[in-house]
């Protein structure tokens, strides 16, 4: 027990992401939409969780509430142990869409080191960086290109370089491969696992990809819709993550938990709860 | 590199061609010179009168450039402000499209009395007129219009205001100005051109024309009409040349 600050004991160090009783309702034209109702989740410091569960569940709400790009209705939200503003307004975490959205007037390496430049890093530590991420994605030579000039999984893995740019310790990504042909997924997954265990940022993680769900996480946290909320939480225990591991029949076996667990049969207990509210 | 060669050839054959068939069909059909002169008849009026187009093409140009940079930082200001303060942008924009509405022949001589007839003040006021809306219109646009994930991005960044103006706002909005500035660039020659025509200064391609056209002289008012053009599209090329530079990540046919 003589680690680091870092690490001094589970009891002290916050989790990286605590929600308790969270839900939200949307105000619309035609009354009131419950997006999400009654969400606990704690996400320890260091783990990959992904949300997963048909459209409309929510999970992408849940998302954006622990980003701070929209406020809960009931319930608390603890993000690094603060407040999720006050965790955006000091750049805990590093987030990526399923648009890279990245901005057309600005190279490739001048986008990834935008959060740098909105944090007053100077120049030439900056571009270090920049250059040291585009390495960390396979990148290198692309610094001085145009965004346009990359393919949609390229500028995916420039989105992520920019996530991870200011070392986050948490990574907030919303179907960031959701757009993308299979193989360049599964290479991307293959990269996102790499960087997570080289970094060792916890991750919160959005999909409707079973085996990405299962490939990447160590938690799969699957919800049901109308209200959003978690119905059922896999625990994935498969080790190092490797190419080979996409046909191991534990793989497999967890793909099946999971896809059942969508399909509610193993999920009957909480749907019976939701009835009864 | 085939492909520019028909890009510049192509207008020229078809011009050319034009040409050729305005020169026949008058010569054919025995057209008069009042009506309508023959393009050699034109061309020979350039070249005698040379400089005297080059100067008021100057005059006229002057104006117009005058009048193109007054009313397009007017245009950029007002929509600065009109994108930073919601109340002002409803403000703005009704009295923009009013202000758009006007047609510069009323003003012209309301202007020209305004001022002292040796005065290239009114002139250059109708141009900046003419000029601020497009100008307006679009930079308003592009400064509003910004991706919604550039704004969460910068949301997650916690980005100032000002912060966000600088590295998405305006970055964002400089293809939309240069739309503008194209659009604007050719109407604040036809505004300086046409404003000639209500009396001042007794100078510029508009002024040439109206007089060469009272005397009667149809192929030299013709000549400065042609004059009129080639500055329009000097105009042009210069807005498109001006895009090219401040916008190289935009991607071109």
């Amino acid at each position: 027990m003589l680690a680091g600050v870092g690490e001094s004991g589970a009891g002290t160090s916050p989790a990286a992401v605590e929600l308790t009783g969270v839900g939200k309702v949307f105000a619309g034209r035609s009354g009131e939409v419950a997006a999400l109702a009654g969400i606990d989740l704690t996400v320890v410091v260091g783990e990959f969780v992904t949300l997963i569960g048909p459209s409309g569940c929510g999970k992408s709400t849940l998302l954006r509430l622990v980003a701070d790009l929209t406020e809960p209705t009931a319930g608390t939200l603890r993000v690094n142990g603060k407040s999720p503003r006050q965790a955006r307004l000091d750049q805990d975490y590093g987030i990526a869409f399923q648009q890279a959205g990245l901005m057309d007037w600005r190279s490739v390496a001048r986008n990834i080191e935008l959060p740098l430049e909105l944090r007053g890093w100077d120049r030439r530590r900056r571009r270090q960086r920049a250059v040291e991420l585009l390495e960390l994605v396979g990148l290198p030579e692309f610094a001085d290109h145009r965004p346009s000039e990359l393919s949609g999984g390229m500028q995916q893995r420039v989105a992520i370089a920019r996530a991870l740019a200011a070392g986050p310790r948490l990574l907030l990504m919303d179907e960031p491969f959701g757009a993308l042909d299979e193989m360049t997924r599964e290479r991307l997954q293959a990269e996102l696992a790499r960087i997570c265990r080289e970094t060792e940022a916890s991750v919160v993680f959005v999909t409707h990809s079973i085996p990405e769900a299962v490939y990447l996480s160590d938690r799969v946290v699957v919800m049901s819709a109308r209200p959003g909320r978690v119905t059922r939480t896999v625990d994935v225990e498969l080790g190092e993550r490797t190419e080979e591991i996409r046909g191991a029949p534990e793989f497999f076996a967890k793909v099946t938990e999971v896809r059942e667990a969508l399909r509610g049969r193993r999920g009957a207990g909480s749907v019976a709860e939701g009835a009864q509210r | 590199m085939t492909g520019r060669v028909a890009r510049v050839a192509a207008p020229l054959a078809v011009g050319a061609a034009v040409l050729a068939g305005w020169e026949w069909f008058v010569t054919a059909r025995r057209i008069r010179p009042y009506l309508l002169p023959k393009p050699s008849a034109i061309w020979r009026q350039i070249t005698l009168n040379a400089s005297d187009i080059l100067d008021a093409a100057t005059v006229t140009g002057s104006n117009a450039l005058a009048g193109l940079v007054a009313g397009s930082v007017l245009g950029i200001l007002a929509a600065l402000v009109a994108s930073r303060f919601g109340l002002v942008n409803e403000l703005l924009i009704p009295l923009a499209a009013a202000v758009n509405a006007m047609p510069i022949i009323a003003l012209a001589p309301i202007f020209n009395n305004m001022f002292s007839t040796t005065s290239t003040v009114p002139r250059r006021l109708i141009v900046t007129v003419v000029v601020f809306f497009p100008l307006f219109v679009n930079v308003l646009r592009g400064l509003t219009q910004v991706a919604p994930i550039h704004r969460e991005l910068m949301h997650s960044y916690a980005a100032s205001g000002w912060a966000f103006a600088r590295k998405v706002r305006l970055p964002n909005a400089l293809p939309f100005l240069f739309t503008g500035l194209r659009l604007a660039a050719s109407l604040a020659v036809i505004a300086a051109v046409v404003a000639e025509y209500f009396g001042g200064v007794q100078k510029g391609l508009g002024t040439r024309i109206t007089s060469a056209a009272s005397n009667t002289a149809y192929p030299r008012a013709w000549a400065y009409v042609a004059a009129a053009c080639a500055l329009g599209l000097v105009f042009y090329l210069a807005a498109t040349l001006l895009e090219r530079l401040a916008t190289p990540w935009r991607a071109r046919p």
